[in-house]
């Protein structure tokens, strides 16, 4: 490889295990090791495809025919701003890195995915959303700049102001259009470590949506769980997690609680058993009965936890719920093609509680239930692609097996033509199964048009491709 | 699929499929490194054999040609002196092109110069350390790479009982053969969290270039001896393995001696 680029031969994977090949992977540590990849690959006659911190389920960060150009080693602060709270890094800075850099010096990061370990140029390729999507808007909505190189070796730095067409486009562009090596954003003053939380178990997935909709102007977070075996009176029974900021003056030592070590998920559970080894205990629940009972367990227990009074919890342990059990998806099996897919259905208010109802029904029909049901509230973005709208979320985790690797693709692909029907859309950072045709569909037409011609003008011999574009978007440029 | 009736045919191997039959030996060219590649020939691997002298390798090639097409096995050649660690990455790149992925990979370079009792020569020393640990280093950091993201394969470090002690006949052979026994302790406890597993070996005497010349060698075995007992523990996922087991109670006894009493010892 180029003279100072390191690489190496590695398996390149799907965080949810569903698909993987091995590839050469460079790591650039400046934008000018970037330019040296791409002169490689093309030497080399290889496309690129772009990788972050590769938290995306699918195949949206992997290149089974090419290399694989992962951002991780641009991974500096560059300033942040006690005053304005903007923060300026390498695109390779983790999430984890930002929010442990600034709670300390009271900001909190304005939206966080509910896994720390997402770049800031795998964030702003997915235009990831958090659990105050409806309130704040995604990680677009808090980036004011950033510096992209180009296919053609070009460094641009795009804004609102700046080259608005490529600001639009790269963010939500999952990596398409070129590599991100600094982004600029807006971060959060919070005034305590902690936010006050509440519980509040939902019978059925209509109360869920009434409560979202009555606390949407007041709560800073909301998120619900579902408890995807319930059925019949019970379908879309769950929990709802109501978080809100604390004002100053409520927490009476905000040093201590934004300090490092309360913010810090603990490694062992009850002080000894360490929680590297957890997933093994899970796994043994890692099938229908077992999970039907834990997700039974948890709905009660939401239940009782929604009677007492609201408790305070850390940024983080609130915000990283994924990162709570190390390599929880373990459970789900590290051999032999196991693993899982992450279903993750945007649909509008109008048609949302009726689509949502049908797909938990069919799924109930087919014999095929999520393991675990996530529902959030959205709201519209200026991004050309964004999945965003005003509309909610419900995300899906389908156990993946060989043996049932097709019929699983083909009950979602029947849910898919329900919720496109419906004016829903999917979000690539999750996305495993989305068609040409979706695409087409669930996009307005002017947007996708202009992204397809931007594509083609900065990158006219396609040296950024992943899986993903080569099964969603390339026989839509033909 | 080959599906002619003539198709090459691999030997049944418990715990290793057909197609998990990818391996890299470093230090092939002679001893226990070239029975190593035999066996695997034997086997069915596609193997990738390295070493300084590109001729032996070029007669191993031909030696196992036979093996390979009876087997559907693969051999290539590379002629590298592992001391030249800047070309390890670009190689070992090359290497995952041709073998199309690897699942087993062998250390088994080494050099160990006559030294006399009271030489203090640091260009021997310095040499040795770069083959021995530097070469090893440079080989197994980008496996163990590859095997945490694929989370499968195995890496075997041959080191030696001479790693046991610091002994005052070569004092910077001991030093890297203890070198290497804590780099794999590392590497194993490292990959192990993925399921890869990482074999250390402690062969005692065999009868190779290195021992050549010396007289009486307590417990001497073959290189293939070696070979055959390196694999097997490889795949049994033993941790360190002594070749043969006998050393084992040796190490024991040696290790435990006071360093007030090895001193005035002659081993």
């Amino acid at each position: 490889m180029g003279a100072n680029v390191r690489t190496g031969f590695e398996y390149v994977e799907a965080w949810g295990m569903n698909a993987g090949h091995h590839a050469t992977v460079a790591r650039p540590r400046t934008p000018e090791e970037v330019v040296d990849v791409f002169r490689l690959a093309r030497e080399r006659g290889q496309t690129i495809g772009l990788r972050g911190g590769g938290n995306s389920y699918g195949d949206a960060s992997m290149n089974s025919q090419g290399l694989v150009l992962e951002i991780t080693g641009m991974n500096r602060l560059l300033d942040f701003d006690d005053e304005t709270g903007i923060a300026n890094a390498e695109a390779g800075f983790r999430i984890a890195d930002l929010w442990r850099s600034i709670v300390p010096r009271g900001w909190w990061p304005r939206v966080v995915s509910g896994t720390m370990y997402p770049t800031l140029a795998g964030a702003a390729a997915m235009n990831i959303h958090g659990k105050n999507n409806y309130a704040v808007g995604t990680i677009g909505d808090a980036i004011q700049d950033f510096d992209i190189v180009l296919p053609s070796g070009e460094l641009v730095t795009a804004s609102r102001e700046e080259n608005a067409d490529l600001f639009h486009a790269a963010i939500g562009g999952f990596g398409m259009l070129g590599v991100f090596t600094r982004i600029r954003l807006q971060t959060k003053k919070v005034h305590s470590g902690d936010l006050e939380v509440r519980a509040f178990a939902n019978h059925d997935l209509a109360e869920m949506m009434e409560y979202f909709e009555e606390h949407k102007t007041t709560s800073d977070y909301l998120v619900g769980w579902v408890d995807c075996f319930g059925k019949g009176d019970g379908l879309g029974r769950g929990l709802i997690h109501d978080a809100r900021y604390l004002a100053p003056g409520e927490d009476p030592n905000p040093e201590a609680t934004l300090a490092l070590s309360h913010q810090e998920l603990p490694l062992n559970f009850f002080g000894v058993v360490p929680k590297g080894q957890m997933w093994r205990a899970l796994r043994l629940f890692n099938h229908d009965w077992g999970m039907r009972s834990i997700n039974l367990a948890k709905y009660h227990a939401g239940r009782m936890e929604s009677m007492g009074e609201p408790m305070r919890q850390a940024h983080a342990a609130f915000a990283f719920l994924l990162d709570y059990v190390p390599n929880w998806k373990w459970a789900y099996g590290r051999k032999d093609n196991k693993g899982l897919i992450q279903y993750q259905i945007f649909l509008p208010n109008q048609t949302a509680h009726a689509t949502y109802t049908e797909v938990l029904r069919r799924c109930h029909a087919a014999g095929i239930v999520p393991y675990l049901g996530v529902f959030k509230r959205h709201r519209p973005d200026p991004f050309w692609l964004t999945h965003a709208m005003d509309g909610w979320s419900f995300a899906l985790d389908f156990k993946v097996t060989p043996a049932k690797r097709e019929a699983l693709w083909k009950h979602c692909h029947e849910l898919s033509e329900l919720v496109l029907e419906a004016g829903g859309r999917f979000y690539f950072a999750k996305d495993s199964l989305v068609l040409p045709d979706h695409v087409e569909r669930m996009f307005p037409e002017d947007k996708l048009a202009a992204f397809m011609a931007l594509k083609k003008r900065v990158d006219p011999d396609g040296l950024l491709q992943t899986d993903l574009w080569r099964r969603a978007f390339a026989p839509l440029g033909a | 699929m080959e599906a002619s009736s003539h198709a090459p045919s691999a030997p049944k191997i418990p715990g290793v499929p057909t197609d998990r039959r990818r391996a890299i030996v470093v230090g092939a060219s002679s001893g226990i490194g070239r029975a190593i590649v035999r066996q695997l020939a034997r086997e069915g691997y596609s193997v990738a054999a390295l070493a300084r002298r590109g001729e032996a390798l070029a007669e191993l090639a031909e030696e196992c040609a036979p093996d390979c097409a009876a087997t559907g096995g693969k051999i290539v050649v590379r002629a590298h002196d592992a001391s030249n660690t800047d070309e390890v990455p670009g190689l070992f790149e090359e290497l995952m092109g041709e073998l199309g992925g690897l699942d087993l990979i062998l250390y088994v370079a080494a050099v160990m110069p006559k030294i006399e009792l009271k030489e203090y020569d640091s260009e021997k020393d310095l040499k040795m350390l770069s083959v021995n640990v530097g070469g090893c280093i440079a080989w197994l950091n980008p496996a163990a790479t590859l095997f945490t993201t694929q989370r499968s394969g195995t890496i075997v470090g041959v080191s030696s009982i001479a790693g046991d002690r610091g002994r005052k006949g070569n004092p910077v052979y001991c030093t890297t053969k203890a070198a290497m026994n804590t780099y794999l302790e590392a590497l194993r406890n490292r990959l192990s969290e993925v399921g890869a597993h990482v074999c250390t070996i402690k062969p005692g005497f065999v009868d190779t270039d290195m021992t050549k010349g010396m007289d009486g060698l307590l417990w001497l075995i073959s290189p293939e001896e070696a070979a055959k007992q390196i694999l097997r523990a490889a795949r049994k996922r033993v941790n360190t393995k002594y070749v043969p087991w006998k050393w084992r109670m040796v190490g024991t006894v040696i290790k435990s001696i006071p360093s007030a009493i090895f001193r005035h010892m002659n081993i």
